[in-house]
């Protein structure tokens, strides 16, 4: 009997060892361990033996029928595995392939750059408020120190509606709106298209944008303007960024300025983008006129305060690197698409 | 503004500094240079020679061979001009060397002759007859003892001719005309340099006779002439300048013409003073008037241009006829010529603005008018006509009559201010000296005694503490300014809602898809016929543009489809892009009853290839569902010329004031698609009245409790007619089921076989559920029963 059992497992261990699918181990199993399987088939031959003999061979049966067990086991766990090897394996992919582009539109480029310019300034208490595009020659020229025939009206040529009805041709004219509206202090920018006679070109267009800024409050002065707008250039084009103030002249501000800042792409030391000169002219800003505080309803003698303006298209082009202004209004997807 | 360095030299000495670090310190101080120019830079080794010898050449008819003295030795120089002789004194361009022109003069031979160089004509050394009267036009350039005078044989040519001199372009702001002169500038290097300029005060010997006599100046019109002076120049011979006048003229961008005209640029670009000459002769009497010009009066211009003149308009004139423009230009009656013999030489002040007026209605734009429209100081106009008359006297150009006519009933009170140090220290945000303030106002011409400013007559500018404070600062230097943050309260900054909203809207169409155009807000009126908008259309009444650049931008828009569509045909045609989708927010403009001008937010949008009219909805529903506007209303828009009649519908909303118009929307009319070149392509396109939405929004959103129970499903499937709207099918069965429906979504649409003709099946998947327990098979199947009942009152039969 003790041959018998070693036979059963030795043949049990090489059948085990050939199986290739669930379904033959179960085949095995029943054929090895079943009711009427070859084990138990010796086991009911157990009576015949002595004594002395029965408890050695009962040892040897469980340890066969355990030996079988495990072995099934081990072999259907290696099984499952090769078959999750084998499905992975086939589903392998080229994942050199492009992936999939799920659409999603683009803000305009000028749009983020109005965007980005508003949150700098959100960011240090600013408003951002909104003007009228159509408006009296009042808010666009006599409330901001430009009386009828002062040359500065012919600067800037304007689009007429009625003899006092027009394009505004600066966003500045949102300035008198509010002081007219607000008690100091005031805090605000202000983004808009404005309009001038231009004919398109590389460079100019009827229709632009510009971001106005205005700060009145009591004790404001002239390192106040050169502060914020030092905050905002180094917010807007690099912590490395140096600003410099150049006199100018504006009806609506006394002292006026230009700000330069230096050039964002060489860093100062001169290049196209900067033509040569390593700073590049960025926005126009001065000290609120006294005139035009007191037009507006605020006392000049109690408040003081700045006023700054800068072109939209003018930043998003230097930002961008874009060579000519009518991509900004051609809406080429194409072009669109790349911010 | 172009100065002379050379003619700058004159009043002060900046020798010390390079051109560069003058440029730059003079644009940090406020004069901002444009560009400069080192000119005779592009003339290397040009030099007087004397010829000494002319031989034929052996083997050419038309080349002569010549010998110079170079003052260091002899050359030989081959040319074929015909105007040289021995003993002429000639530019030399001695090779190797520069000519201007990028020409390179090397050493050759001529037909087998040797030649060291080349003689030079006017041309070739950038000169015209202008600046060199009487040279030869199409030959050398024999210089005349003269022009040689204190020079050696070997001498720069430059220095000859006076050909080096630097050019500064200022670009001077309009509030300053005075820095239109030399003397302005000079005042300003000053300033700059911490130097006193030296001025000149012009003497006039005269040669006796008595003005009087010649001439009497009325002004009837002071308003408009706040000041006349004049002299008389007798015996005048007009001849060209001396070469150091046309010199500093030419560098300064003005043709040389003759003495006479030459004087008065001269003194416009020194003084800033606008000059006028005019022949005395012509003259019909000795009675100058200046007055306004009768309405419809003509005149000539020295130019010979007919002008038709208006009563608002400032002549000088004769006892019969206009003689000049005042302050424009001057009539060809009186122009100075060849044979003017007696002249009068006018320095006057105009009023600004009146100039500027006449200017604009002749389409008269001259060097006088635009300085004159700036505003002149009055006090200027005797200095400049002594100043001619010097220089008359100085050329031998004439004999200067005894005497001034001056009128001058415009004088102007002097401005006084306070001089207020802390004042401009507290509003600067600096600590400056008192005293380097007032060196600064004084180097500027400001007086200041005590504590009191007077404003010199040049500085109309001048007017306020402001202006006080900024003609200290900028000498001072703006980048001294120690930048500071101002201490007021900390305090959020926020959009407005409009602003807010609009770049909401902007983050859920680009997420949808849609790019964001930026088209003009003014159109073409043509834009309403193309989107099919009938003739009485209110939206055809635009704002119109008085003076547009064209048609194509005449009139404000009151609707932005056109534009964005006119965008998508564009992408279309230009790179046959398969789709395209579209948006853009901003202001449509239409006038108030009033008279003023309303302006609304608006975003059009459109698209092709990539959707349907319901993709189109989906996105206007999840426009309103972002804003939290409820109870939206679709009804079908059957006569809107845009779009398909079987394919619009508007978006509305019923609010206690009746309903109100969020949005139109559908596919584009076959026959608007093909006006914008779509002619197989469906478009897509909508308008959504985007501050209605805003008025509508709410934002705020409150937690509903997530729910405890289960839901109930029944699918029902039912066929019906194909003309009852899914929206009364959906009101029905949310009605018939009550409070238990969650949800009523519609998941199949099915016409074709086993469907009779005029009908549609349709598959709904209703939810219910109740808050409070688990729904019980009961209620569920009398919710159903309901359900049916009610579709079957519409005519709709349950599919089995």
């Amino acid at each position: 009997m003790k041959e018998m059992l070693e036979k059963i497992r030795a043949a049990a261990a090489e059948q085990l060892e050939a199986v290739t699918g669930e379904g033959e181990l179960e085949a095995l199993r029943v054929k090895f361990l079943g009711k009427k399987g070859e084990l138990t088939a010796v086991l009911r031959g157990m009576g015949a033996l002595s004594a002395e003999e029965r408890p050695v061979i009962g040892a040897l049966a469980n340890e066969v029928r355990t030996f079988i067990e495990e072995k099934i086991a081990a072999r259907s766990e290696r099984l499952k595995s090769e078959a999750v090897s084998k499905r992975l394996e086939a589903e392998r992919i080229d994942v050199t392939m492009p992936g999939k582009d799920i659409k999603v539109g683009s803000r305009h480029p000028l749009a983020k750059v109005e965007l980005e310019m508003c949150d700098i300034f959100r960011s240090m208490g600013f408003d951002i408020v909104e003007g009228p595009e159509v408006e009296t020659d009042y808010y666009n020229f006599t409330a901001l120190n430009t009386p009828e025939n002062h040359p500065a009206r012919d600067v800037q040529d304007t689009f007429y509606i009625t003899d006092t009805l027009l394009l505004r041709s600066q966003t500045s004219t949102v300035q008198v709106h509010v002081m007219e509206n607000r008690e100091p202090p005031i805090r605000i920018v202000s983004p808009g298209r404005v309009y001038r006679s231009d004919a398109v070109d590389a460079t100019h267009s009827p229709m632009f944008h510009q971001l106005e800024g205005l700060v009145i409050d009591e004790d404001i002065t002239m390192g106040d303007l050169k502060g914020i707008l030092e905050i905002f250039s180094r917010r807007m084009f690099g912590d490395k960024t140096r600003v410099r103030f150049r006199p100018h002249h504006f009806p609506f501000t006394e002292p006026s300025a230009e700000l330069d800042v230096s050039c964002f792409v060489c860093g100062g030391k001169g290049c196209r983008v900067c033509k040569g000169e390593g700073w590049i002219e960025i926005l126009g800003c001065g000290m609120v006129h006294p005139n035009v505080l007191g037009m507006s309803g605020i006392d000049p003698e109690k408040y003081s305060g700045f006023a700054f303006g800068m072109g939209v298209e003018r930043i998003a082009m230097l930002t961008l690197g874009i060579d000519d202004m009518r991509l900004l209004f051609e809406n080429d997807t194409r072009f669109l698409e790349q911010f | 503004m172009m100065l002379s360095m050379e003619w700058l030299s004159e009043f002060i000495d900046v020798s010390e500094t390079d051109i560069k670090s003058y440029c730059d310190r003079m644009t940090a101080t406020g004069s901002k240079v444009e560009g400069w120019e080192t000119l005779g830079e592009d003339i290397t080794n040009v030099k007087l020679v004397k010829i000494t010898k002319i031989e034929k050449h052996p083997d050419a008819d038309r080349l002569l061979v010549c010998q110079v003295d170079t003052g260091s030795g002899s050359l030989q120089i081959v040319t074929a001009a015909t105007n040289v002789f021995e003993g002429a004194y000639v530019p030399a361009a001695i090779a190797p060397c520069d000519l201007p022109g990028g020409v390179k003069i090397k050493p050759t031979k001529m037909r087998g002759v040797p030649s060291d160089g080349m003689f030079c004509s006017i041309e070739e050394l950038n000169l015209t007859l202008h600046d060199q009267p009487g040279a030869a036009e199409d030959g050398i350039l024999i210089l005349t003892d003269e022009e040689i005078a204190g020079h050696v044989l070997g001498d720069d040519i430059r220095d000859v001719l006076a050909l080096r001199d630097s050019v500064v372009e200022f670009e001077i702001t309009p509030n300053r005309p005075d820095c239109l002169s030399v003397i302005g500038l000079a005042r300003e290097t000053g300033a700059s340099y911490e130097k006193v300029p030296v001025y000149h005060t012009p003497k006039v010997k005269g040669s006796g006779g008595d003005i009087s006599d010649y001439l009497t100046v009325s002004i009837e019109a002071p308003d408009l002439c706040p000041r006349y002076t004049a002299r008389v120049v007798r015996n005048v011979k007009i001849a060209p300048s001396p070469m150091w006048l046309r010199r500093r003229l030419r560098a300064c961008g003005v043709r040389p013409i003759n003495n006479i005209v030459d004087i008065t640029n001269y003194v416009m670009l020194e003084y800033g003073q606008p000059m006028h000459a005019f022949d005395y002769t012509c003259l019909d009497g000795a009675g100058i008037v200046v007055r306004r010009a009768s309405e419809g009066e003509k005149f000539i211009s020295l130019d010979n241009k007919d002008h038709t003149l208006r009563s608002d308009m400032l002549v000088i004139a004769d006892r019969t006829k206009p003689v000049a423009l005042a302050g424009i230009m001057g009539g060809a009656n009186s122009e100075i010529l060849d044979s003017t013999s007696t002249v009068v030489f006018e320095s006057a002040n105009f009023n600004g603005a009146s100039v500027r007026i006449t200017s604009k209605a002749l389409g008269m734009r001259t060097e006088s008018s635009g300085r004159f429209e700036k505003g002149l100081d009055a006090e200027c106009t005797l200095p400049a006509v002594e100043r001619a008359c010097e220089l008359v006297e100085m050329l031998g150009a004439g004999e200067v009559v005894d005497g001034i006519t001056d009128v001058y009933p415009g004088k102007r009170a002097q401005t006084v201010l306070p001089l207020e140090p802390a004042r401009y220290n507290a509003f600067l945000g600096v600590d400056i000296s008192r005293e380097f303030m007032v060196k600064t106002l004084v180097s500027l011409g400001f007086g200041v005694e005590g504590d009191t400013i007077k404003v010199p007559s040049w500085r109309a500018d001048v007017a306020c503490m402001n202006d006080i404070a900024e003609e200290i600062i900028r000498i001072y230097g703006y980048n001294e300014i120690q930048s500071t943050a101002f201490t007021a309260g900390v305090r959020p900054g926020s959009f407005t809602p409009a602003g807010q909203y609009k770049n909401r809207l902007a983050g859920l169409l680009t997420n949808r898809g849609f790019d964001e155009t930026c088209t003009f807000s003014f159109i073409s009126p043509r834009f309403y016929d193309r989107i099919g908008l009938p003739a009485d259309s209110p939206l055809r009444s635009s704002i119109v543009i008085r003076n547009p650049l064209g048609e194509d931008t005449s009139v404000m828009r009151t609707i932005i489809l056109p534009s964005v569509l006119e965008a998508l045909e564009r992408n279309n045609n230009y790179h046959s892009e398969p789709a395209v989708a579209l948006f853009e927010t901003a202001n449509v403009y239409s006038s108030a009853a009033d008279g003023s001008v309303d302006e609304h937010i608006e975003t059009a949008l459109a698209f092709y290839g990539c959707g349907d009219f319901y993709s189109l909805k989906g996105t206007f529903e999840a426009v309103f569902a972002d804003a939290g506007i409820k109870g939206v209303c679709y009804t079908a828009v059957r006569d809107n010329p845009t779009y398909h009649p079987g394919r619009c519908a508007k978006a509305t909303v019923n609010r206690k004031d009746g309903e109100t118009l969020l949005a139109v929307f559908g596919e584009l009319h076959p026959e608007i698609a093909a006006e914008y070149g779509f002619d197989d392509t469906r478009v897509y396109a909508g308008t959504l009245k985007t501050d209605m939405v805003l008025d509508l929004a709410s934002f705020w959103r409150l937690y509903t409790p997530l729910p405890k129970y289960p839901a109930v499903t029944r699918d029902f499937a039912f066929v019906c007619d194909d003309t009852i709207e899914s929206a009364a099918i959906c009101e029905a069965i949310t009605k018939a089921a009550g409070k238990l429906v969650e949800n009523v979504s519609l998941f199949d649409v099915y016409k074709g076989a086993q469907i009779p003709e005029g009908k549609v099946s349709l598959a709904y998947k209703v939810t219910l559920r109740a808050a409070d327990r688990t729904l019980t098979d009961e209620e569920a199947e009398k919710a159903s029963a309901k359900i049916m009942k009610a579709l079957d009152a519409l005519g709709a039969q349950l599919r089995s």
